[in-house]
């Protein structure tokens, strides 16, 4: 059997019984990115030569027996908004096609710490807006269970990599569900940890307040040991959770009788046959375990949509304005003065969908439009908090789906970005919550495209959620 | 101006705390470094770095608003004012809009008929921007001060001539730099003021347009600024015409004010609050501790040095007012016998030298002084000496001491040394001596001054007088005897 077919449980074992080497174990996959990223296009740059150093180094001091972190020698990649010091930064944007971060993001830092192995950075939608990852300006990422079809985003080059084998697992980032959309896409487990369990120093803001580091790896109890790594408080980052300690096993048994919600909001009409019986039978498969499933009523959810899109573009207008061509990125040829030189730069830097949100941003917040379209979403969401703490008064998690369909086709996007954005409708409310999530496959739509479910549980519930997706995983394997 | 016309004058004061470190990141503060070396990815605006909120400045915020006489706020909040200039590389800059750290202070100045209390809107904490060259080759940027912590100070429109806004200023820097929260050295930039300004009929009652004059940067030139601007307001109204909303620079080469730009070019700045910082929270207990720490104030310190040392009120003003001259005089003061002393000395011979409005800190010669002072009290130097040894000692820091026992400058007050020296002047000066002998107290000034002379000065004059009376008094007796 191949070594990259291998979960991070499995490949660690054979790392540690010294039956491979961490250079071993990164050559192979540096083998099959060679062979394989050209068709699927998951990697915007691959860290070949630092990936070898790092493995090199592991693998002498495991000869010297020394004692090593326990998943050192596996390789993983990191989404391109995320900085690994020295190595290029583009956000897959062409403002900043050739900077090069100058220092490791606090979750790779982790990683290193971890001694794992960083094979490359992957691609995403544009600063990470979007939902397919043909936001890019550079390429598109194809998905790796049909190519014809796109991978979800924004952390679609990430997903791919974990399905098509050419990454152990991967780093993403979540602002309002780009971990677990393309997780679902590609048929991987995307998990959304709980807001400030995780530290942002060094993911490339988008939206503060929604965004956080994620994880995509093969299975749940990878993705467990992948949040154990990266998950703690941080000084460095003032909105970083002191809680965020502690455990996050996921193959313990059970140990309660679970209660689960499922919120009418979130499976109207909107939501295609496909997905809506994949939920039902996740239902069912909970139940069969013991579990309690209600329905229950959300209202506030109509509103998250519109509530999202306000405040992640307000925030991203006023995050994304230092990338204007003064101290580093791209500078445009040509201009006569100083407003010439940021429009010209932002002009020609900023991809459609991007300036789209920033004009957005800008409106939102503007004198005379601020209280009624910003102020107001910021008061919404604290309804939608409060509506989420209530239902968390009676159950232990929330079941939903992850997207209102499978993947579409490459180029099949609907034009009109309102209906884009309505594929969000089950993501965004995790986000503006601050709560944790994970996506885990479960089953496949008509077109053979697989299907992701939504597990959401209270701030810092990781543990429990990876319990039950276990539970999910393990019945979509049989 | 037009006596018609009175001024409405309103500040807004920037000030750099005296922080170690910047103020969401660890580079540090100091000035006069290499350009761009006290920089990192926070005060960069580089992608993915984050804020960090520096405790101590905050601190220092609460104990400037304490000084102020502000409420402080337990809960304050952080904002963005976004709007693009390059020496503002995240393109926004974090301070405080909705919820500032303090409000409601004020403080009292010495206006033109006596106390005048000014009230201070609200002080909200800011981080500085950088700073922009303009060279003939194209604009440079140095961003070392990008990040140090500023305070903003906005006071009611209280003030009604440009003196009074000098005195707040100068009242302003002396209560910051005494209680430890900022250098406030304006040449060096950590002070500067922006100067909101109209005018108006004097008994009006509602305000008339304001202009705004931004970054002024020494007393002298604000209050020229004040002048001219109000003159030309003046001069507007008077043809008829409108003063307008707008933003002025003073320009120190022509001592006109310039338009920037006018109200409806003003940018929208879109504050919002900051979501990579959470609520600024200062505990009751907290603010509390920080009032106690506080240093004593400038007012505080006029009246101790009245109660304690007996000076009049005056006196305890001028040495209270700025810290460098209060450290100097209460150094002296509690290491020798006579404080008093001390204090005329330092007010009468060394103050003419120093510019209270100037940025040089007062010479620290207390050692000097106090050795001075116990000398003169303990009559081993007379007057006229201290003054001249005072107005040394100001130029070069020698000691006292040193110097008297070089050139022998020691008082004498030896009666048997002193008294042919005063036979001799009298024998010379017979004209003087008739003058006194007919009732002309008077005389007896130039007859001391010549003991005086005659002793390099050293003659104590205490004891010249009294031996001066008793032998012209013998003498008389002798001739109305002999007559």
């Amino acid at each position: 059997m191949s070594l990259t077919k291998l979960s991070m449980a499995e490949l660690a074992v054979l790392l540690r019984s010294r039956q491979i080497s961490a250079v071993e174990t990164a050559a192979e996959y540096f083998d099959k990115i060679e062979k394989e990223d050209g068709k699927i296009g998951a990697y915007l740059t691959v860290t070949k030569e630092i990936a070898l150093r790092q493995a090199e180094a592991i693998d002498q001091k495991r000869a010297a027996g020394e004692e090593l972190p326990p998943f050192a020698g596996v390789p993983a990649a990191v989404k391109d908004n995320i900085c690994v010091a020295g190595v290029r930064m583009t956000c897959a944007s062409k403002i900043l096609e050739n900077f090069v971060a100058p220092y490791d993001a606090a979750a790779v830092e982790r990683l290193r710490q971890n001694g794992i192995i960083l094979l490359g950075k992957t691609n995403l939608d544009e600063f990470a807006m979007g939902s397919t990852t043909e936001n890019s300006a550079f390429q598109i990422t194809r998905n790796p269970r049909a190519v014809e079809y796109v991978p979800g985003g924004s952390s679609g080059g990430s997903a791919a990599a974990v399905a098509a084998e050419t990454a152990v697992f991967a780093l993403g980032s979540d602002t309002g569900g780009s971990v677990r959309l393309p997780a679902s896409h590609c048929g991987v487990v995307g998990l959304k940890p709980t807001y400030g369990a995780v530290s942002r120093w060094g993911l490339t803001a988008f939206a503060s307040s929604l965004d956080q580091v994620g994880i995509l790896a093969r299975t749940v109890e990878d993705t467990g040991a992948v949040l154990q790594m990266i998950v703690g408080p941080d000084s460095r980052d003032a909105t970083s959770c002191e809680q965020a300690r502690g455990l996050f096993v996921a193959d313990i048994p059970p140990q309660k009788k679970w209660k689960i919600a499922l919120p009418q909001e979130l499976l109207g009409a909107q939501i295609s046959d496909n997905v809506r019986e994949a939920v039902a039978r996740a239902a069912h498969v909970l139940e069969s375990y013991g579990a309690q499933v209600e329905w229950i009523r959300m209202p506030s959810l109509r509103y998250a949509l519109s509530t999202y899109y306000i405040i992640s573009s307000a925030e991203a207008s006023s995050n994304l304005a230092r990338f204007d061509g003064v101290r580093y990125g791209r500078r445009a040829q040509g201009y006569t003065d100083m407003n010439s030189l940021y429009e010209k730069s932002r002009s020609e830097g900023f991809g459609r969908e991007v300036k789209r949100r920033l004009l957005l941003g800008a409106f939102v917040l503007s004198a005379g439009y601020q209280e009624r379209y910003y102020r107001n979403a910021l008061r919404v969401r604290e309804r939608i908090r409060t509506e989420w703490q209530e239902v968390f008064t009676k159950y232990d998690a929330v079941l939903s789906p992850v997207s209102p369909d499978t993947a579409a086709k490459i180029g099949a996007r609907d034009p009109d970005p309102v209906k884009q954005y309505k594929g969000d409708l089950c993501t965004v409310p995790v986000n503006l919550a601050g709560l944790p999530a994970v996506s885990v496959p479960f089953g496949k739509g008509e077109n053979e495209m697989p299907v992701g479910v939504q597990i959401v549980g209270n701030v810092f519930s990781e543990q429990s959620l990876l319990q039950i997706a276990a539970l999910l995983e393990r019945e979509a394997l049989i | 101006m037009n006596q018609e016309y009175e001024m409405v004058i309103g500040l807004e004061v920037h000030c750099e705390l005296k922080t170690q470190s910047k103020i969401f990141c660890a580079c540090p503060t100091s000035f006069g470094a290499q350009p761009n070396t006290h920089c990192c990815p926070v005060c960069l605006g580089m992608p993915g770095a984050l804020p960090s909120l520096n405790r101590e400045a905050v601190r220092l915020a609460a104990r400037a608003g304490i000084a102020l006489n502000c409420e402080i706020h337990t809960h304050s909040q952080m904002d963005r004012k976004n709007y693009f200039y390059p020496d503002m590389p995240k393109a926004y800059q974090i301070t405080q809009f909705t919820y500032p750290l303090c409000t409601c202070g004020w403080l009292e100045i010495e206006g033109e008929d006596g106390k005048k209390r000014i009230g201070i809107t609200r002080i909200h904490i800011e981080e500085d921007a950088g700073k922009m060259i303009h060279t003939p080759h194209g604009s440079l940027i140095d961003y070392n001060r990008c990040g140090v912590p500023l305070i903003e100070i906005v006071s009611e429109p209280d003030l009604r001539s440009a003196q009074e806004a000098k005195a707040y200023v100068q009242k302003l820097r002396s209560i910051l730099t005494a209680a430890g929260v900022s250098d406030c050295k304006m040449q060096e930039g950590s002070l500067r003021v922006d100067v909101n300004l109209s005018v108006r009929k004097k008994g009006d009652l509602s305000l008339g347009v304001r202009t705004e004059m931004k970054n002024l940067n020494s007393v002298q030139f604000m209050g020229k600024a004040i002048e001219f601007e109000a003159q030309r307001q003046v001069g507007v109204l008077e043809s008829g015409a409108a003063v307008f909303q707008e933003t002025r620079r003073y320009n120190e080469e022509t001592g006109r004010t310039e338009i920037m730009r006018r109200k409806e070019e003003a940018e929208d700045y879109r504050y919002f609050p900051d979501p990579d910082l959470q609520v600024v929270y200062l505990s009751r207990e907290e603010i509390e501790q920080i009032a106690g720490e506080m240093p004593q104030l400038p007012d505080e310190r006029l009246c101790y040095y009245q109660e304690k040392y007996g000076l009049p009120a005056q006196d305890a003003g001028l040495l209270s007012q700025n810290l460098s001259v209060s450290r100097c005089f209460e150094q002296a003061a509690c290491h020798s016998k006579y404080p008093k002393i001390a204090a005329n000395i330092l007010i009468a011979n060394w103050l003419p030298f120093f510019d209270f409005s100037g940025e040089e800190e007062f010479p620290q010669l207390w050692e000097q002084l106090s050795s001075l002072a116990d000398l003169f009290g303990d009559a081993r130097l007379n007057s006229g000496t201290v003054k001249n040894l005072a107005v040394r000692i100001w130029k070069t820091g020698e000691d006292p001491k040193t110097i008297a026992q070089r050139e022998n400058l020691w008082q004498i007050q030896d009666e048997a040394a002193l008294l042919p020296i005063i036979q001799n002047v009298l024998a010379e000066c017979p004209r003087a001596v008739q003058d006194y002998h007919c009732g002309r107290q008077q005389a007896l000034g130039p007859l001391m001054g010549q003991v005086i002379r005659r002793t390099s000065g050293r003659a104590d004059p205490q004891i010249v007088r009294r031996l001066l009376i008793e032998i012209l008094a013998r003498n008389g007796e002798k001739e109305n005897l002999g007559g």
